[in-house]
């Protein structure tokens, strides 16, 4: 009889498999793999219904490290994978995790497509700007100019957004966390999961080795305050260390400006965050530093039909036929 | 000059002759209809070739059309043909050789004269000789004025105000009218052949059962051109044709193409493995995108069909339901298959169960897309990174297509492996005469999903098999991970030890060599298991080598056929057998693939013939190397 964890509440460290895991020390993954752990332990997740799927790169090592399903496919294809998964089980919990490389160029085809079709899993973007495990070329959201291997003179290329690419594909739910905000992340990532469909989740991860303090410009916790909003739904856009900024629209445009409450703003002129407004969200997905803050926290969640259900309730409807009845449909003859 | 003209030859009518237009009896017959792709050739040829299997005739039939989807009317490269083989006897091909060319305007006839046969008939469509269209078809005089047809019968008649006569009461257009003259001519055809036209009919009407002038229109010119032949408007020395029925094996027949039989292959094979899903994941691509469309009709079968983003994502999903627990399909050409290697290639490592088909076009690149060749048998062998071998199984006819479907599931799952189905254009889009099989009846080879945890590891193996057990997300107890990097035998963790990595390559490949003993070994078709000469082929030049050979052996050569459905692993008593002719010779349509493989695998004086037109092999070209190399 085969073992179940059934009514059984597994902990963070249930989810962590024998292996010895490989990245660097003072990787920002280690800090994303404890929070998804504790994020599967806070839901209830059982091990033998959760699967990790992921391509290449650091992140892509994810699932070995997993006491779950994984597969560690090729590079750029996991969301591919993840689907096939999915169209044979609907009933499997599937996460897929990428990289800023594997997601957002190599399989940025698969990335947004399946956003489009919203298939119901939970892919996990570790966006360090960077890619590692080739060491250290730029990659597609590297800021212009950075200096790198492959670009001694620093790149050309401008940088992508991740979460306005996954707007753009009709992501239903996109939002964005940063490797150590241990709390924040988890909150994201339940959020993540209780979404039903394709969510897109955006974590900011340092990689120490070929990308240090890609991200202190924002998450240094001499600047966090006034260079994060955290966005939650139906309250004002408030940030500053003094909770004393806010975000409006500049009058008469479509463009977010900050402001600084007092001399005549006040909070009733700031935008409040409505989750469903995917305008706002792409406004939101664009701001960066210096000239305004980075949104953090769930910008946009408007669940639409899912993939997989729509499939499966073609095969009901469908249901069932008789093969010999098939093969012996139109014209036939007896000899 | 044989040509006649319906008028004015001198010649009493049939009526005057009393009536009774006589019959001749025939064999068999080729009969190809050809005219611009907007004609309807295709649904003419397939009609003729249905109403020839109900009056109990073996058929072979061969689409051949354009890759432009609406080519200029008129033009050479916008010719769309297809071609009726039936008869009396056991029909294996096309045919070489046309009896009966039906040519609706210039381009058709020249383009397709050269295959019609000394002395064959040529009925054509004189209103569509116009100048403008001899022009198009680069014909500097009119053919059908000049000795361009002296060889053949001429029967120049002008369908279009034949067609356009028997359609004037409902109402259409000029250009509706003239869109009925296939079905004048199939009527004609039908009447030549003495064939019904009642599943024509039947068909008409639920075609068109929304346009009622349409159908009734189209439903006149079919019975207009069959009156023609009856009622004695034609020339005199056009004589009717009696065919008699085939001598086949009792039961329920049915036409079925390549690409239906594949598709029922696949669904019977899932049935046989217990396994409760097949997920079909696949991009659309000319010559396979008609099983995509056949797959996407079967979700009452329990199909889930995945059309992709691209072919990458088509083999990635099917793989991804294979790990699953489901039976993951895709299909492809050459040019797709190339962008699924990598993919193919991590199936090979993680050793799950995957078919891959293959429907072979001429490349590379785009090539001929909607022409056959056998030119990706050693893409389909290793055309992947590393050492990473797989299964690979090839269809010899339409029909064939189901059996060598079954026989992939079974494969890819009692071995855990990819497997490549190798198909082509003309096996897809063929049809021919299919006995249903009871499905109900077919042998099982049920899956064993591994449910047990203990001792459990994802790449233990079956001592025998070597497989490894599949073990599917959602048991208990059987979490595991697997992926690209190598796998430590002992333990199925990432291994970079280098001995592990030697065994495990090792491994792969014995465990796909080991497919041999689970196969039939090989027999040759027709002819001895030992001789002077072994013609040896795989895949859809089944027909024109089997009959090849049999007009051979006919005449007195004691020649062999030896036709291949396994070529990866060979079957284990190929060797033996190829070793005890003197001569062996291998027809394929590529520049000598299997050759190749046989010489560096045997040893063996292969001997190469190749085809690389796009066009099947004539038996006849086939025929003459044998009696060439018997008389060396």
């Amino acid at each position: 009889m085969a073992t179940t964890t059934k009514d059984i509440q597994l902990k963070p460290a249930d989810f962590a498999s024998d292996q010895e895991v490989r990245w660097c020390p003072g990787c920002g993954d280690y800090a994303i793999i404890k929070a998804i752990q504790k994020t599967l332990a806070q839901l209830g997740a059982k091990t033998e219904n959760t699967v990790f799927v992921s391509g290449i790169g650091c992140a892509a090592r994810f699932p070995y490290y997993m006491s779950t399903y994984g597969f560690h496919t090729i590079h750029g294809r996991a969301p591919a994978f993840a689907t096939g998964i999915k169209l044979a089980n609907p009933e499997l919990d599937v996460w897929v995790v990428t990289g800023d490389g594997d997601g957002l160029s190599i399989g940025g085809n698969h990335t947004l497509h399946i956003l489009r079709r919203n298939v119901d899993v939970q892919i996990c973007l570790f966006n360090n700007e960077i890619y590692g495990l080739t060491k250290g070329q730029y990659s597609p959201t590297s800021r212009q100019g950075t200096l790198s291997p492959s670009s001694p003179l620093g790149s050309l290329e401008r940088p992508l957004s991740a979460c306005s690419f996954a707007l753009g594909a009709g992501a239903r739910f996109v939002a964005r966390s940063v490797d150590t905000a241990q709390k924040h992340l988890v909150e994201v990532l339940k959020r993540a999961h209780e979404h039903r469909g394709a969510s897109f989740t955006e974590i900011f991860q340092n990689c120490i080795v070929f990308n240090d303090g890609a991200f202190a410009d924002f998450t240094d916790k001499s600047v966090a305050a006034e260079r994060q909003v955290h966005v939650e739904h139906g309250k004002p856009l408030i940030f500053g260390a003094e909770k004393d900024k806010g975000l409006r629209l500049k009058p008469g445009t479509l463009k977010i400006e900050a402001v600084t409450l007092g001399d005549g703003v006040t909070e009733s002129d700031l935008l409040v965050h409505d989750e469903k407004d995917r305008a706002l969200a792409q406004l939101l997905a664009a701001m960066e530093p210096p000239g305004l803050p980075v949104a953090l926290g769930v910008l946009y969640c408007d669940p639409a039909p899912v993939y997989e259900d729509g499939i499966q309730a073609r095969l009901d409807a469908a249901c069932c036929g008789d093969l010999n009845d098939t093969l012996r449909r139109g014209r036939t003859w007896r000899v | 000059m044989s040509a006649i003209s319906p008028e004015g030859n001198g010649t009493p009518s049939i009526a005057e002759r009393g009536g009774v237009r006589k019959r001749e009896i025939r064999d068999s017959t080729v009969i190809r209809f050809a005219g611009d792709s907007g004609d309807g050739m295709q649904l003419t040829g397939t009609q003729f070739a249905m109403e020839s299997a109900l009056a109990g005739s073996d058929i072979a039939t061969f689409p051949d059309y354009p890759a432009e989807i609406r080519a200029p009317a008129g033009t050479t490269y916008g010719v769309s043909a297809f071609q009726v083989h039936f008869g009396s006897v056991d029909i294996k091909t096309s045919g070489d050789e046309l009896d009966v060319l039906v040519a609706f305007n210039p381009a058709a006839l020249k383009v397709n004269l050269a295959d019609l046969r000394v002395g064959g008939m040529v009925i054509v469509d004189e209103s569509a000789f116009t100048d403008r269209n001899l022009r198009k078809a680069d014909y500097e005089t009119n053919p059908l004025e000049d000795d361009t047809l002296a060889p053949f019968q001429l029967v120049k008649l002008d369908v279009t105000r034949l067609t356009e006569e028997a359609v004037k009461d409902f109402g259409l257009s000029a250009k509706e009218a003239r869109r009925s003259r296939n079905l004048w001519a199939l009527g004609l055809m039908l009447w030549m052949y003495g064939r019904e036209r009642r599943a024509t009919i039947e068909w008409l009407q639920k075609k068109f059962a929304d346009k009622p002038e349409i159908r009734d229109a189209n439903i006149a010119a079919l019975n207009a051109g069959h009156a023609f032949g009856e009622t004695a408007e034609m020339p005199s020395d056009v004589v009717g044709y009696t065919v008699a029925a085939a001598d086949v094996e009792p039961g329920l027949y049915r036409t079925v193409t390549g690409t239906e039989a594949t598709a029922f292959g696949l669904l019977s094979g899932t049935r046989s493995a217990g396994i409760g899903r097949l997920v079909f994941g696949s991009y659309p691509i000319t010559p396979a995108s008609p099983l995509l469309h056949v797959m996407a009709r079967l979700a009452e079968h329990g199909v889930v069909t995945f059309q992709a983003e691209d072919e990458i994502a088509a083999i990635c999903s099917a793989i991804g339901a294979s790990f699953a627990g489901a039976l993951g399909v895709t299909s492809s050409s050459g040019a797709g298959l190339a962008l699924k290697t990598e993919a193919a290639g991590l199936a090979v490592g993680t050793e799950l169960p995957l078919i891959i088909i293959d429907a072979q076009r001429a490349g590379p690149s785009t090539g001929m897309p909607t022409k056959a060749e056998q030119a990706d048998l050693l893409q389909a062998l290793h055309g992947r990174h590393g050492d990473a071998p797989v299964a690979v199984v090839a269809a010899a006819s339409p029909a064939d297509c189901f059996e060598v479907a079954r026989e992939a599931v079974r494969l890819a799952t009692k071995y855990m492996t990819p497997v490549v189905v190798l198909t082509d254009a003309y096996l897809m889009n063929a049809a021919e005469p299919w006995a249903i099989p009871d499905l109900d009846a077919q042998p099982r080879f049920p899956v064993q999903y591994r449910t047990d945890p203990e001792g459990f590891h994802p790449f233990d193996r079956d001592p025998e098999t070597l497989a490894r057990p599949w073990a599917r997300p959602g048991t208990p107890g059987l979490e595991h991970r697997i992926g690209g990097l190598e796998r430590s035998y002992e333990t199925g963790n990432i291994s970079y030890d280098p001995d592990n990595h030697a065994r495990m390559t090792e491994l792969r490949a014995a465990k796909i060599a080991g497919i041999a003993n689970g196969i039939p070994t090989q027999q040759p078709e027709i002819g001895p298991e030992k001789g002077p000469l072994a013609v040896v082929g795989w895949g859809s030049t089944y027909g024109p080598l089997y009959q090849a050979v049999r007009r051979a052996r006919d005449e007195g050569h004691d020649v062999a056929h030896i036709h291949l459905r396994y070529l990866s692993p060979f079957p284990r008593n190929l060797g033996e057998l190829l070793r005890s002719y003197e001569k062996i010779l291998v027809p394929e349509m590529n520049a000598g693939q299997l050759v190749s493989l046989l010489r560096s695998e045997y040893l063996i004086p292969g001997e190469p013939l190749t085809k690389v037109k796009g066009q099947p092999f004539k038996i006849a070209e086939i025929h003459e190397a044998i009696v060439e190399r018997m008389a060396r």
